[in-house]
């Protein structure tokens, strides 16, 4: 018995160990971007002095809140045409089940296994002949294609779950069933629409791979391409650039902090199906 | 409201996916086919000429070291990421499955590296593996070893990705596992525990069984990710030295962006799509299978 009563502080010494492990990446990124280009001490150890011009250097040399404004813009509009299509796509298909909507689900499906790589070179091309490189709207039209899929898979889960005799029970009341969208469904999808938007804000603000091509104007710049000029033309500020690296992860770790419940059940989700 | 209702009739609900389906086809359908018409070209990325070349660069791409390279990498990336985060995963999730001091903060804090885009991950992770003061080197001074240039090596470079990749996303996998564990009734445990069952038993006769339909899922999703790594790649590498750590992502965008050769890049993507939409189809299939025969 007396075994029995040690086995959860092992467990709490296990926990904090792994703990450590996973933070020590962010414990030295603040460590960097607090200790002036002076200081040479060890990236373990905390700054004998905060030094806080890592961070200016950061915002004015790197012009990042400019990124960070950019970023929000295509962040917003691809969230609204994901929300919006994501969720008429999902009606049809999670309340029709003909032959061919599931067809049509499976193939949407299949698409989010698609590499964005895979397709980098006719994408790109594709987008020159549209005129789309260089304007927000190539960005944000692709990165809403390629985020479409798990968006129209959690609305038609989520749908699936929704008792039908409701829509019934409208149905013979008179509605059309484009009508019981707008009056049962649309309502009640609040929640997983709640879930819709949290998760593919955090891809959007996170997706370099589109943006990294398709945006090469330095005043177009987002957030993950002004980091990737922090670390590729001056490896020699790197005070500057742990600053802000600091400052991008920021917005989606605050977010998923705040909203925990959502993230944790979004990947329960994703697994049973 | 009757009559609007009437009016409606015809409209057929499933007009409702018509707008998403465009946009896939416009951006997912159309530039997977001009990729193959691509890739029977030479065409070099800008000019309008080009003219095409039959097989060639898919001939090319089988006698190409560089791509033999990358394809092997690509299967270490995928394999390697995806045993850990299943084996971390799953130790993870059975010692965070129960209430305990420190239990939901330790969720929180693993899974959180996961809200990050691994580019920006491949460049926090290069301040630990740097030659000068990289944190891991001020480890090994601190016991006396001489400091490592970490990713100087090429295949330890690749390892070294694989970990980070790994870690970065372990959390998704406990997440998954957690769920899983919440599922086996707790009956189970007590009728194998009153059997005089030791715990690792239990592990492996009941546990891991009936965890198998979540770790299919699991381990598809994170030999997908894994099979596709591309930023902590270019974050922390390029690819390089030389061309040891390029995976078919990194390739790919080498060949377009830094050689100008669209058409081998696009054939790469091709290809990249079926060796990926294969093995993951593949190993779904197997898992399931194996689930299904334990039942």
């Amino acid at each position: 018995m007396n075994r029995r009563k040690w086995i959860p502080w092992i467990k709490t010494a296990a926990a904090f160990l792994i703990m450590a492990l996973h933070i020590a990446p962010f414990y030295i990124l603040i460590n960097m971007s607090l200790k002036s280009p002076q200081e040479r001490t060890s990236r373990w150890l905390p700054p004998m002095e905060p030094f806080f011009d890592n961070y200016v250097n950061a915002v004015t040399v790197g012009n990042l809140f400019k990124a960070i404004g950019n970023t929000l813009f295509i962040v917003v509009c691809s969230v609204v045409i994901i929300v919006v299509t994501g969720a008429m796509a999902a009606y049809p298909l999670a309340r029709k089940g003909t032959k061919k909507n599931k067809i049509i689900l499976a193939f949407i499906v299949g698409v989010m296994m698609v590499p964005q790589l895979s397709v980098l070179v006719p994408l790109y091309k594709e987008l020159v002949a549209m005129g789309g490189i260089n304007h927000y709207w190539g960005v944000v039209i692709v990165s809403s294609t390629f985020n479409l899929p798990r968006a129209i898979y959690m609305y038609s889960n989520f749908i699936g779950t929704i008792p039908r005799e409701l829509d019934e029970a409208a149905m013979i009341d008179g509605c059309s069933r484009l009508q019981v969208f707008f009056r049962i469904i649309l309502p009640s999808l609040k929640a997983v629409t709640a879930s819709v938007i949290i998760w593919t804000s955090v891809g959007i603000w996170n997706d370099y791979q589109f943006q990294l091509y398709f945006l090469q104007k330095p005043a177009l710049k987002t957030i993950t391409l002004a980091i990737t000029t922090f670390f590729t033309d001056s490896r020699t500020d790197m005070g500057a650039a742990a600053a802000a690296a600091f400052i991008v992860v920021l917005p989606p770790v605050i977010m998923y902090i705040a909203l925990q419940k959502y993230f944790v059940q979004g990947a329960m989700d994703s697994a049973v199906k | 409201m009757r009559h609007f209702g009437r009016r409606t009739k015809g409209f057929s609900i499933d007009l409702l996916y018509l707008p998403a389906l465009i946009l896939l086809a416009m951006f997912v359908v159309y530039p997977m086919l001009s990729g193959v018409q691509i890739s029977f070209t030479n065409w070099n990325g800008y000019s309008a000429k080009y003219k095409y070349v039959g097989l060639a660069n898919y001939v090319r791409m089988f006698q190409d070291k560089m791509f033999y390279t990358a394809l092997k990498n690509t299967v270490i990336y995928g394999v390697g990421s995806t045993t850990l985060q299943t084996v971390i995963g799953v130790l993870y999730a059975l010692l965070l499955q129960k209430k305990f001091h420190g239990q939901t903060l330790a969720r929180v804090i693993i899974y959180l590296p996961a809200m990050i885009a691994s580019l920006i991950m491949g460049y926090i992770c290069y301040f630990l593996v740097q030659y000068n003061n990289g944190a891991l080197n001020d480890v090994m001074k601190l016991f006396g070893a001489e400091p490592v240039d970490w990713m100087a090596d090429g295949s330890r470079a690749v390892w070294i990705i694989v970990v980070i990749n790994a870690l970065q996303f372990v959390g998704k996998t406990m997440i998954v596992m957690i769920a899983g564990l919440q599922g086996i009734p707790e009956l189970y445990h007590e009728a194998a525990e009153i059997d005089g069952a030791s715990y690792v038993q239990r592990l492996w006769y009941i546990t891991l069984p009936l965890l198998l339909p979540a770790i299919t899922t699991s381990v598809v999703l994170n030999l997908i990710g894994g099979l596709k790594l591309f930023g902590i790649i270019l974050a922390t590498t390029s690819g390089g030295p030389g061309y040891s750590s390029h995976s078919l992502s990194t390739l790919i965008n080498y060949l377009y962006f830094q050689n100008q050769n669209a058409g081998y890049s696009a054939a790469v993507g091709i290809f990249m799509f079926l060796f990926i939409m294969f093995i993951s189809t593949f190993v779904r299939g197997y898992l399931e299978r194996k689930a299904a025969s334990l039942e």
